[in-house]
């Protein structure tokens, strides 16, 4: 029994990399290596003003220092061999071609790839009734964006990064890195002197944005890094719900991702940032694969202010992200929801930051961890509870799944209360699939596979169900399982 | 750092100069003091950039000029029985600044055997403590004087606790003291000892530097009180390390209700199928006192169960630290661990930095922890006063129930009361409310 | 065979290295209840087991038919499907799944079997009403996790309705009746009694004389040291419920 559960496990959670196939698009690169002239080339290819490069400087310079004084972060619970700075390609692009005039004009291949994928490059509605906007973005370049002129009637700017530079510079210059600083970390500093492109939102004060805005992110290139820039600006009361998603080919060698992701909500605004992370793994052996550095983190500036991240990694050699928030404003709220899968040798570090500041500021973790084969899984987690932030609340749960007996689960969390007046409580769980569960559902004619897929689903639902329906099915698929009524 | 680096020469000079003051040549102490001394030479203090010391900064410790222990004449029989916790037991051992005290010691020992670690043969101690892994513990072993062997023949339940009263005093200048005990339980015995850490009150900052080395034998069952009930002033660093047999079963209860910075780490290897482990631990911080528990359970073979809860008192400006791990290695199948650390805050000026954590290397557990961090219950302090009780006691009394559920598991109905009323006493002492 | 619907031969099965069942051999026609006693450990639990193909035994001889197929070699969904019912003496909990999404889902699974049509959710609950209704089963229950927090009165209703739901040809009752007032108990044997009928089979396996006054068996076997020492009708149980199992020349409570 345990054999033939251990092979189900297998069978379901080991399933073929759908994504990992490569489209053959001529692409235009700077040379490998990274040097004052690698940031200056970049900046130079998107035409941007004197103060940006003038911070990009700033940041490859941080980041040599750094480098120099061997600052690579070292404390998370995953393994790897030396990044090779110098080995890789730091912009890769498809082939300029002029400014597009219609989404028409997008490069064939291009197109052929993003539908391959499922991913609309067409202005139509995925559902009746249901629009989601794209910006698509092909190694370090946005490639396409929908809906743009349907939003900018209401005022709301979504783009590309690189436009958002061009068109609204004031907006750019205002907000970025005023979340995350170059200097955060080692792969703050590495992303801020050479991210290429990424998106870029900004919803005016009053305005509901009326569909989903969502990014596609598309590692093609080989020996590429993909090091992309997002910020979301929310003024006081509105509302935006963006979605991301990632893939990339299947690859025998490592490469790396080391994206920022910033989010600003002021008064009574609220952002929920949903993220499906499928990059590839790597094979079962542990061969190739993407490391997935990510920083992510939403400032709540406003009062009553919202920012809820959702996000489910299955994908990637190593993942080490925590996507967290600062609660300045009073009656501000933060949220992570996330459901992560290990499989084979895939190592995942994750979690999340609730930095409170604010007076009766609340905030609710919930993490769902599912370890399998080989992989190895950490919660990392940091509550802390300032000392002016009277009435605080804060509620953290933490559960791991172990399926198979070469899996590991850990749970880190930190917990810094420095006001008495405020409420702390975390509850952390580990506990296997046991062979009692799975019989008493085959005795009820359910097939092993099934039976697990049940389980796991039931693991994850408080998570899932925090979806946005067009994604939920997308992580339902990932996770080998309907969701049909187990979920609600 | 230049503080701490400066302190570092001293304390190794400390160390030299115990060992210069009585040295025996090839006995237990010495082979103690001398692994201990290279390995503190070597390390120093520890600083908050390492993960263990990240919350705790040692500087008022760094900061004093420590005094090898010296001995107080003042201390007498009935000076020792007002101090001592109320216990009645089958052996009592005195030790002051370190050293054992025969004359004040000695109630018939019946079927235990207290040694003196002089008397003991070479490696008795200092075999669980791993001194480059623990810094203070280096340096309690380089700066030990005396010690105690406590041996539970195989099969002997006794029926009386063993009571180990450690007192310190610095009236002069201050000074140190690093009292080492071990405990041998041997197959299928049953005790209870208790270490009862107290201090004449007045003079200077005492630092007790205590290890104890626990061997629970085979299907034994074994009970360790440490009580840390010291003057606010002193310092305390205590490291407790269990190694578990098979079937044994073994429950600590650290009760901290004293010291100004108290560091306590207790490490339990789980190192034969089928033991239990229970470990309690109560903090009361007051002032601005800072208290410390770092515990390690290591389940290292299969079908164990370890049980941890830790709960919090924090008052005034004091801080807590608490950092649990719980380690289930591969073949740990069937462990089945939980640990919780709740917290009661109960002034604006107090802060608790708490990091429990699991770390599972195995897929056929059952394993579960939690923090809380909270103040006292606003509706039941409400119905209280509602029915008439005054707003001070209605506090005292909802955090005495706070702190009931672990001072209900100590061994000994006398223990349990004198600990209660001295938790009430310096509890209502310190909120000033 | 048409008259036959579980036949077992000389069946001797091990659970992990310990031997339990020394030659069991029992027919079971449509429609027959069939009780089966003993004192602990005289393998009656094993016989459930190995019947619904519980992994951790090991059939070490004999054969067991189930209308025209080798039951031995079956899977335990299959063993399901083609319409054995255990239910369990410890029924298991299973968080984050709600009881009407499993149920649902395993009432499809053999429906699928048979080669029936799927139900959708509303054909389903209105089909779960009327049952629960039977068993007196609170409708709140449904929407929580499959017995997570369940009494143990509400597991045994709850395994009584998934009986009620999925109809099978061979209903095993593993000691339903342990742990259960004498209130609970009627709610239970009334849901098993609503399934009686001229193809249904039943196994009800007990340690107390007690269920049978309320599920009344065609025969009574009593099993100890892994065989079936005596067979009779419903009085053989009231004898063992007076005389004890010492009447047979056997101990309470020997371990096979």
């Amino acid at each position: 029994m345990a054999q033939s559960t251990n092979s189900e496990v297998e069978a379901l959670a080991g399933r073929e990399y759908e994504h990992g196939f490569i489209t053959d698009v001529e692409e235009e690169r700077i040379p490998k290596g990274l040097s004052e002239d690698t940031v200056r080339l970049i900046s130079a290819k998107k035409d941007e003003p004197e103060w940006l490069l003038e911070w990009r400087l700033k940041a490859y310079r941080r980041f040599l220092q750094m480098l120099a004084e061997d600052n690579e972060p070292t404390w998370a619970n995953v393994d790897y061999p030396p990044i090779d700075y110098q080995d890789m390609y730091y912009y890769a692009a498809p082939k300029a071609r002029d400014e597009l005039d219609s989404l028409d004009e997008v490069d064939p291949e291009i197109r052929a790839t993003y539908d391959k994928l499922g991913i609309p490059i067409a202005e139509q509605e995925r559902l009746a009734g249901v629009k989601i906007a794209v910006d698509a973005v092909f190694d370090s370049v946005s490639v396409a964006t929908t809906y743009k002129e349907e939003l900018n009637k209401q005022g709301i700017i979504f783009g590309s990064f690189s436009d958002a530079v061009k068109e609204h510079p004031e907006l750019v210059r205002k907000y970025l890195g005023s979340v995350v600083p170059y200097s955060d970390n080692f792969f703050t500093a590495l992303n801020s002197a050479v991210f290429s492109d990424g998106s870029f939102a900004y919803i005016p004060k009053g305005v509901r944005c009326p569909m989903e805005l969502s990014t596609y992110f598309r590692i093609n290139a080989n020996e590429t890094g993909q090091f992309e820039r997002t910020l979301i600006i929310a003024e006081d009361s509105s509302y935006v719900s963006y979605l991301e998603g990632c893939t990339a080919p299947m690859r025998d060698e490592n490469q790396l991702h080391a994206a920022v992701v910033e989010l600003v909500a002021l008064d009574d605004a609220e952002i929920k940032y949903s993220t499906v992370q499928n990059w590839y793994p790597g094979d079962k052996d542990g061969k190739g694969g993407i490391y997935n550095f990510v920083t992510k983190r939403g400032a709540c500036r406003g009062k009553r202010s919202k920012i809820s991240w959702t996000q489910v990694e299955t994908g990637s050699a190593i993942t080490w992200k925590y996507p967290s928030c600062i609660l300045q404003g009073d009656d501000s709220v933060g949220e992570f929801y996330s459901v992560a899968l290990t499989n084979n040798k895939q190592q995942a570090d994750t979690g999340t930051k609730m930095i409170h500041i604010g007076k009766n500021t609340t905030s609710t973790i919930i993490s769902k961890g599912i370890s399998a084969g080989r992989g190895q899984q950490s919660y990392r987690g940091l509550v802390r509870i300032g000392p002016k932030a009277h009435g605080a609340r804060n509620y953290s749960q933490c559960d791991s799944l172990l399926l198979g007996d070469e899996c590991g689960a850990h749970t880190f969390p930190y917990l810094e209360v420095k006001n008495a007046n405020s409420t702390v409580e975390h509850e952390a769980t580990t506990s296997k699939i046991s062979e009692d569960q799975l019989f008493y559902c085959m005795q009820r004619g359910l097939s092993e596979e099934d039976a697990i897929s049940m389980i796991v689903n039931g693991f994850c639902k408080e998570v899932l169900r925090e979806l946005p329906m067009e994604f939920a099915v997308e992580a339902q698929n990932l996770l080998g399982v309907s969701l049909e009524g187990a979920v609600g | 750092m230049s503080s701490l680096l400066d302190a570092n020469e001293r304390f190794v000079a400390l160390a030299d100069a115990i060992a210069a003051r009585d040295a025996h040549p090839g006995d237990a102490i010495t082979s103690l003091r001398e692994t201990g001394r290279a390995a503190f030479a070597e390390r120093g203090l520890p600083h908050t950039r390492l993960e263990e010391w990240r919350y705790t900064n040692l500087a008022p410790l760094s900061g004093l000029s420590l005094e090898p222990p010296s001995e107080d004449g003042r201390i007498d029989r009935s000076l020792l029985e007002s101090l001592a916790t109320p216990v009645f037991a089958c052996g009592l051992a005195v030790f002051i600044n370190g050293r054992p005290q025969e004359a004040l010691g000695g109630l018939p020992a019946g079927d235990v055997s207290l040694t003196s670690l002089r008397d003991a043969d070479p490696g008795t101690a200092g075999r669980l403590v791993d001194v480059k892994q623990h810094p203070l513990a280096a340096l309690s072993a380089a700066t030990t004087e005396d010690g105690i062997v406590v041996q539970i023949p195989a099969g002997v339940a006794l029926e009386h606790p063993v009571h180990l009263v450690f007192v310190s005093s610095s009236p002069d200048a201050p000074s140190v003291s690093s009292p080492r005990v071990v405990i041998e339980a041997g197959a299928g015995s049953r005790a209870v000892v208790i270490q009862d850490h107290v201090s004449v009150a007045g003079g200077h900052a005492h630092f007790t530097n205590a290890v104890t080395e626990v061997h629970a034998g085979a299907n034994s069952d074994l009970q360790l009180a440490v009580i840390q009930r010291e003057d606010d002033a002193d310092i305390h660093a205590s490291n407790v390390a269990v190694h578990q047999e098979r079937d044994s079963r073994f429950a600590s209860h650290v009760i901290t209700l004293g010291g100004r910075l108290v560091r306590n780490d207790l490490n339990v290897v789980l190192a034969g199928s089928g033991a239990e482990c229970t470990m309690n631990g109560l903090y009361l911080g007051t002032g601005d006192r800072l208290i410390d528990n770092h515990t390690l359970v290591d389940h290292a073979v299969p079908h164990c169960t370890s049980h941890e809860l830790y709960k919090g008192v924090l008052a005034d400006d004091s801080r807590g630290v608490f950092r649990g791990r719980v380690v289930v290695r591969p073949d740990a199948q069937k462990t089945d661990a939980t640990q919780q650390n709740p917290n009661l805050l109960l002034s604006d000026g107090t802060e608790i930095d708490t990091k429990p954590q699991l770390e599972i290397y195995a897929d056929d557990v059952k394993c579960s922890h939690g923090s809380a961090i909270g103040r006292i219950d606003e509706e039941a302090l409400f119905y209280m006063r509602a029915r008439g009780i005054g707003q001070r006691d209605a506090r005292a009394l909802l955090t005495r129930g706070f702190a009931a559920e672990i001072l209900a598991t100590l061994p000994g109905e006398a223990l349990a009361e004198a600990l209660t009323a001295d938790f009430v006493a310096r509890m209502t002492g310190g909120t000033g409310a | 065979m048409g008259d036959t619907l579980l036949e077992i031969q000389n069946l001797h099965a091990r659970a992990g290295d310990a031997q339990i069942l020394n030659g069991i051999d029992l027919t079971i026609r449509p429609g027959e209840v069939h009780a089966i006693m003993g004192p602990n450990g005289s393998g009656k639990s094993t016989l459930a087991g190995v019947l619904s193909g519980r992994p951790g035994y090991t059939v070490t001889d004999g054969s067991v038919r189930f209308e025209e197929k080798n039951l031995l070699e079956l899977e335990a969904e299959e063993r399901a499907r083609e319409g054995i019912f255990l239910a369990f003496q410890y029924p298991v909990e299973i968080p984050g799944v709600t009881n009407n999404y499993f149920l649902k889902a395993s009432v499809n699974a053999i429906r699928e079997h048979r080669g029936e049509e799927s139900l959708d959710a509303i054909d389903f609950l209105s089909m779960a009403k009327e049952k629960m209704a039977i068993v007196e089963m609170p409708k709140d229950l449904m929407a929580r996790s499959v017995n997570e927090g369940f009494s143990g009165g509400e597991k045994k209703r709850n395994e009584v309705l998934q009986m009620l739901l999925l109809e099978p040809k061979l209903a095993i009752l593993d000691e339903t009746d342990s742990g259960l007032d004498i209130d609970a108990l009627r709610v239970v044997a009334s849901g098993v009694n609503a399934l009686r009928d001229e193809n249904r089979s039943m196994l009800v396996i007990t340690h107390y004389q007690r269920l049978l006054d309320y599920i009344v068996p065609d025969y009574v076997h009593v099993l100890a040291e892994g065989r079936i020492q005596r067979s009779g009708g419903k009085e053989l149980a009231h004898e063992l419920e007076a005389k004890g199992y010492g009447w047979l020349g056997l101990d309470e409570g020997a371990s096979a």
